[in-house]
């Protein structure tokens, strides 16, 4: 056996994991990404004498909870799935998955609903423009995740997942609790910080 | 054999129109790596005739024919396609076509990934430079987009931020694809401590690409709502800041200094010890400059900011004046690689040698603007304008001509003339000196960068002709250096497998490699697997297969 093939067979060994870690430095730029509005959210914050600014109608923290609660859940359900294809389990994988897609379909318009009860319009300051903007950008990225979910969801339901060839399953999982993640961390900026712990006069 | 069946190529030459959709088309990270070089290297003549048009403006005080407006729009485009367009994607061209190659690999980890990741980048660049013909002209507030100037200015700006969100994917999805195949695609025996230095400049350069560039994308969103949405992020009037913009400018603008230098650094690192017939200085040492550059280089982003006064001025300092060890151990292990070495000064090692004592000069500037005693005065001075021409020009510059020389035989099987590089050379480095040494002198007068136009009886007119005539003579050079191309590709395929003697994977095949890169692999026992091939007498000399 040459050196060349050698190389190839090693590589075929090495190589499964490169989608996963590929995923992981993904999200770590998308980290990076959500920092840097993080990072403004801080800085007005400090800035402010009071937050929410006082012109600010805070929004309820019902619906937000409901919809933040779903989507965790969603994280352990799909993790469970990916459990499941680690053993062989297409059938069940599937079957999670669809959960998941529907958690996040029901966040998404949980979210839209949200929206609607909003009384500030994105115009009226940097509070504002943090939340539209934040809140936004987060639900595209839920968006592109349930996009993410399907694509794997009809490789999975055709079959083409299996025990040792399920780098996509592994890498949406990895890509949907970073969105998750990113939710929580909105919820607690947005939302319960705003109701438990308001900053101010 | 598996390897070559994997890649199945028709042998009998492809008509045309079967040649260009297979350009268009390829995954084969060696096209990739030729396209972007071509990309880049189409933008620097845009880029160059940009500079060139600013000098004529600048020979004499008085408008000439560039308007103010004019000038603005071609120093923003300037700097924005030099930057993002040319020299990182040049760098970025080199990795991809020799990071598999030094590996041992096959091709990239993620070879539709990067065909993705190269074509965003025309298309980014064409969207930047169509300002110019967009209502109320191309982007005009500098490559740094100063908010507010940012907020109010026309269409251009827009076309701008959409450009560089698209570079800005390119670049991190290329990023992701070099760090796994560094990771993951090595050929056996290939240990990271055993892999060429360049491949570690790439490595750091792609860790700074995936955690920086994502947070001018995220400035760049801000910045398009603030324009079109009624955001107020960066804007006083409303809670916001226009600080704001320069703290998450920097944040990325600060490491994005260190992916335009890192893998110059690689490259001239690679080529010193080539030409002067020994190791590698310290290759440890080298790597760990590298990390640590690349680790304190998220933590000085605010010495650009030294003059708003609202910046933590020691920290910053310290942190920036810190950079400066291990840029000097990099200095110390490239003098003690040329040390009693038989030094060859073929083109690619005069430009290596350029590269050294031009980016010194640029180095000992910054170490100068560190201190904000020093930076308060010649803050957007012309000091400044020397200064980063001497690390980017004087240092990645030299390097990528380097690269260029030294690795056009491996791309494309024949030699650039040795006669023509000497004049290019030489010319490159005269023209160099002279377009920006003066330019020191100008900052020190006062002169303030970002001008179109000053008053005759300021002094500063002879230092301004000397610059303008310095720039026509790197004009010159590079026409010089078009002229060898051109000439080069013309000639028959002779260039040997291993013309210069070197040390890495690259020359263990043909020049031009075969798509499927090699036939067979050295052992690879150190990190200069052909050197020992070559003293085992296992491949003889200039003959890889």
């Amino acid at each position: 056996m040459s050196t060349a093939e050698m190389a190839s067979d090693e590589r075929a060994v090495r190589g499964t994991s490169s989608p996963v870690l590929g995923m992981v430095l993904f999200v770590a730029s998308e980290a990076m990404f959500f920092a840097a509005f993080f990072a403004i959210y801080a800085m007005s914050y400090s800035s402010q004498p009071s937050w929410p600014p006082k012109d600010v109608t805070v929004p309820s923290i019902g619906v937000p909870s409901v919809m933040t609660g779903l989507i965790v859940a969603s994280s352990f359900f799909l993790q469970l799935g990916v459990r499941a294809i680690r053993r062989g389990d297409g059938r069940r994988l599937s079957l999670w998955l669809a959960t998941t897609l529907f958690l996040g379909a029901a966040f998404t318009a949980l979210q839209l609903y949200g929206y609607s009860q909003i009384e500030f319009g994105i115009r009226e300051g940097i509070y504002a423009s943090l939340f539209y903007i934040m809140t936004g950008v987060a639900l595209a990225h839920v968006a592109g995740g349930v996009v993410f979910l399907l694509l794997v969801l009809v490789r999975s339901a055709t079959g083409h997942l299996t025990m040792v060839r399920h780098e996509s399953a592994e890498a949406a999982a990895i890509y949907w609790h970073f969105v998750v993640v990113v939710s929580v961390a909105l919820y607690v900026a947005f939302y319960l910080l705003a109701s438990v712990h308001p900053k101010g006069p | 054999m598996a390897v070559t069946e994997a890649r199945p190529k028709p042998i009998a030459p492809e008509p045309y129109r079967r040649r260009v959709l297979e350009w268009l088309t390829t995954t084969d990270h060696k096209k990739i790596g030729i396209l972007y070089l071509v990309n880049s290297f189409s933008f620097f003549v845009i880029a160059g005739v940009m500079a060139l048009l600013m000098r004529s403006e600048l020979a004499q005080p008085g408008t000439q024919f560039l308007s103010a407006r004019a000038y603005n729009q071609v120093f923003t485009e300037h700097g924005t396609l030099m930057i993002f367009l040319f020299i990182f994607p040049t760098l970025a061209g080199f990795g991809n076509y020799f990071v598999p190659l030094q590996i041992g690999a096959l091709d990239m980890a993620f070879p539709r990934v990067n065909a993705l990741s190269f074509w965003l980048l025309p298309v980014g660049g064409l969207t930047i430079v169509s300002g110019f013909v967009a209502k109320g002209g191309a982007a005009a507030g500098g490559w740094t987009s100063f908010a507010p100037l940012s907020e109010q200015l026309g269409t251009g700006e827009d076309l701008w931020i959409a450009g560089l969100l698209l570079v800005g994917a390119a670049s991190i999805l290329g990023a992701i694809n070099f760090i796994v195949t560094i990771l993951r695609m090595r050929a056996p025996g290939m240990s990271m401590m055993r892999m060429p230095i360049f491949c570690w400049s790439t490595l750091a350069t792609s860790l700074l690409v995936v955690l920086a560039t994502p947070v001018i994308t995220a400035g760049l969103i801000m910045l398009f709502a603030d324009r079109h949405l009624g955001t107020t992020f960066f804007s006083a009037a409303k809670g916001g800041s226009p600080l704001y913009w320069q703290h998450v400018f920097w944040f990325f603008g600060h490491p994005e200094v260190y992916m335009l230098i890192l893998a110059a650094w690689g490259i001239v690192s690679e080529i010193l010890p080539v030409f002067s017939g020994k190791p590698l200085f310290g290759y440890r040492g080298v790597v760990l400059a590298f990390l640590l550059i690349t680790a304190l280089s998220f933590s000085v982003w605010a010495h650009h900011m030294f003059a708003t006064g609202a910046v933590e001025l020691p920290f910053f300092s310290i942190t920036t004046e810190m950079i400066s060890i291990p840029t000097g151990v990099l200095f110390f292990i490239w003098l003690a690689t040329l040390w009693k070495g038989k030094l060859r000064f073929e083109v690619p090692m005069l430009f290596a040698l350029g590269f050294v004592a031009m980016f010194l000069i640029g180095g000992i500037d910054g170490v100068w603007m560190a201190a904000p005693a020093m930076d308060f005065a010649i803050h957007d001075t012309y000091w400044v304008v020397a200064h980063f021409h001497y690390v980017l020009f004087g240092g990645t510059v030299f390097g990528i001509m380097a690269g260029i020389y030294y690795w056009f035989p491996k791309i494309t099987g024949r030699m650039l003339s040795r006669r023509l590089g000497l004049w290019h050379f030489w010319l490159q480095l005269v023209g160099f000196n002279l377009t920006f040494f003066p330019m020191h002198m100008l900052g020190l007068q006062g002169m303030p960068r970002r001008i179109a136009d000053y008053a005759p009886d300021r002094g500063w007119n002879t230092m301004n002709l000397l610059s303008t005539i310095g720039a026509f003579v790197i004009g010159l050079s590079m026409l010089i250096f078009a002229v060898n191309v051109i000439l080069t590709l013309r000639k028959p395929r002779t260039a040997p497998a291993d013309p210069w003697s070197g040390n890495t994977l690259e020359w263990a095949t043909t020049s031009p490699p075969p798509p499927h890169n090699f036939d067979r692999l050295p052992v690879i026992g150190s990190a200069r697997p052909v050197y020992d091939a070559r003293l085992a007498g296992t491949v003889a000399e200039g003959d890889g297969t």
